[in-house]
């Protein structure tokens, strides 16, 4: 990393820095790619959410952003109809598994997925799938905020940062498939697990999954746009 | 100096097992299939009974257990060399054969030829397997000795030029393996034909004090067994060609993950780790030379998804067996973020093989751009079932009618479903494709793990695309959205047109679906698993619209569809059998005296049809579920 490089992202001259995301690079350049899962400071991103999907000349296939290293002379594109098709069709995933009750939510207006709908114009409800059924408890034990699984999109980001910035380790993921889920180690409810009841992943989370309770918000939190 | 101290100790310890095993020839020899297929079958009561017979009759006979030959439909089966008479092999043996072939063929010289199966060796009496149409579409690499040498015994292996190419490795540059594997044209038996030459030289210039070579052995794919059969028949093959990859890329550390389902795989590579390492061959100082590398077996435990590089590594580390991006690639930064030459078994088996014989011979083989052979398993409604072993380019059609010998029952052929479960189902018309990675991928398929399915009329496409894709949803880590969410509603579509309940408009989401899914997962699994789906979308759409607009299965498999029926004009007062088959008593007599099934209480189990003898045959199944007038 380091060297100064020139790329164009939608008909647009940006300098870089070699080897850095392109996905950082746009959004630091107001250019928006959607994402959920990325978080800047991992040096292996998972990659997981399957949005932030681009064209670069050269490739034969749309890659995500958020694991394509910028270099020098790069031509991108984030829209085409191949990428709009494929984060229509992730995005319309997402909310099968997502319970859209947006005016109860409490990150109505705040939310990511709201953002995405209206930035790439998509719908916020299901038009080719039907929505999948979960059974969640939520978990409301620690007081100052509560868990509701599903509204969860598995983003990670709560993980990350409980994990590698204030290094608790109370949460992770479990499960494979269909079951895999945010959770504590031995699905135990957060007031008995290692949690310090920081709020640094309810900050992170892009979905009203994780949310400050009304009474017990701390000061000064501003909720996460 | 090292060198010809190495090929020199290589030789002696030739010599020494050469002779052994001659000795093993002057008297009588038997040897019994004994991986897991032929086990399966009951090759331990053979064995047992061979013992004891020849025991009790004062005989003197040695007894060895070897693998798998890929005859599967014959096992378990069981090789005679006397002295005097060409090798015979028998199949379908059982205890009374044992015990009859001790008494004529040892005791009283009367090969009992009625129940050969071949010889091994050309002779005027009996067929050898070259007489076998399909030996002429077989080409044996790695398969070679499969099933005619004692895997728990180095000493057959060298005997037969095993660990040759390792002393030839010695006298090479490390340059010059990469080499011959870029010349090869060698491509990764894993699933995906990646280039072994590209991968190595990857690994080869990535600059690391500690490497890591990984043998892939954890063999998912339900139905698949030619790893499992390749490291329980001859595990020192894999081993070899390990020992030239460290040696090639610089290595010193290598494992082999097998899954801890396969218990005798497991105890046989660690037999042949143990001896190989008494013989010198691995370890420290290998046969006095400067290179050392060591071996270990790590027992996988993991789910399907596990067999994907980057969550098997991760699953090494004690992490989730989950996926992640590349890059970085495992050739640069894996196990333990080292450099990492990860490949399959039957990989490992061709590279010992190309360093013996020369990356000229092996591009002679198969196709250009796919050299060498490809192993199948061969299994569903095909008469000879079992491991094949043919040169890439054989056809779909000369797998499944000359070597499979066709579809049994007088049943017409439907599809082959190739490549595992996230393979796909081709039809008739692409039999004639010579098949490759490439070719394959081009009709829909993969050529996956190489199973090999194959499909008649009774076969409901739907149902089997729907079947394929239960698996591979369940699989699924759950970590991507495409194949977490994408294949659970591709699977729900499915279930409801196997019920009537589709619609068109269902197939066109389908076909979105399945192309989105496989053009934005993360890891091959996702990218694979629509496979199935398309290609029976592709090349059996009329199946589908059967189900939609018709509310018939053509196949009549789908339970939803179908009714059982006994025809009047075919049954007879005399008979009863069904009426006992049926498990919740839904055959009733009617006033005629014939018999009728009750649809309210009858749960399609199959038994009437079954049962029903065949002079009669009168149970049948109707799709659309309606009843005739009568
Ligand atoms: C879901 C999944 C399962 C896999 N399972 C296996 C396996 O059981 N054995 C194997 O050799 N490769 C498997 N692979 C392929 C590996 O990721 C990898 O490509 C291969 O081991 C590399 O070896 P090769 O280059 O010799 O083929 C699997 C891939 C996926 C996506
Ligand atoms: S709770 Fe929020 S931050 Fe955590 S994984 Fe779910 S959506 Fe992402
Ligand atoms: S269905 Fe077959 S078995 Fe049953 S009564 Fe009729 S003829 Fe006999």
């Amino acid at each position: 990393m380091g060297k100064k490089i020139t790329l164009t992202i939608d008909d647009r001259q940006i300098t870089a820095s070699a080897g850095e995301k392109l996905l950082w690079v746009a959004l630091e350049n107001e250019i928006y790619i959607p994402h959920l899962c990325a978080i800047k400071e991992e040096t292996r991103p998972a990659a997981s959410c399957r949005l932030c999907f681009v064209e670069v000349e050269g490739l034969s296939r749309p890659v995500t952003a958020c694991t394509q290293a910028v270099y020098e002379g790069m031509v991108v594109k984030t829209r085409s109809p191949r990428v709009d098709r494929l984060v229509k069709t992730a995005f319309e995933l997402l909310l099968s598994d997502h319970r859209l009750e947006c005016n109860k939510c409490p990150k109505n207006r705040a939310c990511e997925l709201q953002k995405i709908a209206k930035e790439r114009k998509l719908k916020l409800r299901l038009t080719r799938l039907q929505p999948l059924e979960k059974e969640v408890t939520v978990d409301d034990s620690m007081g100052s905020f509560i868990f509701d699984p599903s509204l969860c999109v598995l983003c990670g980001r709560c993980v990350w940062v409980d994990q590698q910035e204030v290094k608790v380790g109370a949460i992770g993921f479990s499960r494979r498939g269909l079951q895999r889920k945010v959770t504590t180690i031995g699905d135990i409810p957060l007031a008995e697990s290692p949690c310090t009841g920081c709020g640094r992943c309810v900050e992170v989370c892009p979905v009203g999954a994780l949310s400050f309770t009304n009474q017990a918000k701390p000061e000064g939190v501003a909720v996460n746009s | 100096m090292k060198i010809a101290t190495a090929a020199e100790h290589y030789a002696g310890m030739k010599a020494k097992a050469e002779q052994k095993i001659n000795s093993l020839q002057e008297k009588t020899l038997i040897r019994v299939g004994a991986a897991t297929c032929g086990l399966a079958a009951g090759a331990q009561k053979v064995k047992d009974t061979f013992v004891e017979e020849i025991k009790h009759k004062g005989l003197d006979a040695e007894i060895i257990e070897v693998g798998c030959m890929g005859h599967c439909y014959a096992e378990p089966m069981a090789i005679i060399s006397k002295p005097g008479f060409p090798a015979l092999c028998y199949g379908h043996m059982d205890e009374g054969l044992a015990k009859l072939l001790v008494e004529e063929f040892l005791g009283n010289d009367d090969p009992c030829y009625e129940y050969a199966l071949v010889a091994l060796e050309p002779n005027d009496i009996f067929p050898t397997f070259s007489d076998f149409p399909r030996d002429a579409y077989e080409k044996k690499i790695i398969l070679e000795h499969c099933g005619f040498i004692d895997p728990e015994d180095i000493d057959h292996y060298l005997a037969r030029e095993g660990y040759a190419s390792l002393v030839k490795t010695l006298q090479m540059k490390p340059e010059e393996i990469i080499s011959a594997m870029v010349d090869s044209g060698l491509r990764g038996r894993g699933g995906a034909g990646f280039p072994v030459g590209k991968k190595w030289t990857i690994c080869r210039n990535t600059p690391s004090e500690i490497k890591y070579i990984i043998c892939n052995a954890d063999e998912g794919d339900p139905g698949a067994f030619m790893d499992r059969s390749v490291l329980e028949s001859n595990p020192h093959q894999v081993i070899e060609g390990m020992l030239i990859c460290a040696y090639a890329v610089g290595a010193t550390k290598g494992y082999i993950y097998v899954r801890n389902e396969y218990p005798l795989a497991v105890q046989r590579v660690k037999t042949a780790i143990e001896q190989a390492r008494k013989k010198g061959l691995l370890g420290s100082a290998i046969l006095d030379s400067t290179f050392s590398f060591d071996l270990e077996v790590f027992e996988g435990s993991g789910a399907f998804v596990c067999g994907e590089e980057s969550a098997l590594i991760n699953s090494m580390e004690g992490k989730m067996g989950v996926p992640q991006a590349r890059p970085p690639y495992m050739a640069v930064s894996g196990f333990w973020g080292r450099p990492t030459v990860l490949n399959n078994v039957k990989t490992f088996a061709y590279v010992t093989a190309i360093i013996k014989k020369g990356a000229g011979w092996f591009r002679e083989i198969g196709t250009e751009a796919t050299p060498g052979t490809a192993v199948f398993t061969l299994v569903g409604k095909v008469a000879n079932t079992g491991l094949v072993e043919v040169p890439m380019g054989t056809t779909l059609r000369q797998l499944v009618f000359d070597i499979g010998e066709g579809i049994p029952n007088d049943k017409e052929f439907k599809a082959v479903q190739i490549g595992g479960p996230s393979g796909g189902c081709l039809p008739e018309e692409t039999l004639d494709i010579p098949i490759d990675f490439d070719s394959l991928e081009k009709a829909g398929a993969i050529m996956g793990s190489g199973g090999l399915v194959v499909l008649d009329e009774d076969d409901c496409m739907v149902a089997i695309a729907r079947y394929f894709l239960e698996f591979t949803q369940q699989e699924s880590c759950g970590k991507c959205t495409f194949c977490r969410l994408g294949t659970k509603h591709m699977l729900d579509i499915l279930t409801r047109i196997t019920q009537g309940k589709g619609s068109l408009a269902d197939l066109d989401i389908l076909q979105e679906l399945a192309e989105d899914i496989k053009m934005g997962s993360l890891c091959n699994l996702g990218k694979t698993a629509p496979n199935p789906i398309l290609t029976t979308l592709r090349y059996f759409r009329d199946e589908y619209e059967a189900h939609i607009l018709e509310g018939r299965c053509p196949a009549r498999m789908c339970k939803d569809l179908i009714l059982y029926y006994i025809v009047p004009e075919k049954c007879t007062k005399l008979c009863n059998v069904c009426v006992g088959s049926c498990p919740v008593e839904a055959i009733y007599t009617r006033e005629d005296g014939l018999k009728a099934i009750d649809q309210e209480k009858c749960v399609k189990c199959d038994n009437c049809l079954k049962t029903c003898p065949p002079e009669h045959n009168a149970v049948i199944k109707l799709s659309p579920p309606v009843l005739p007038e009568e």
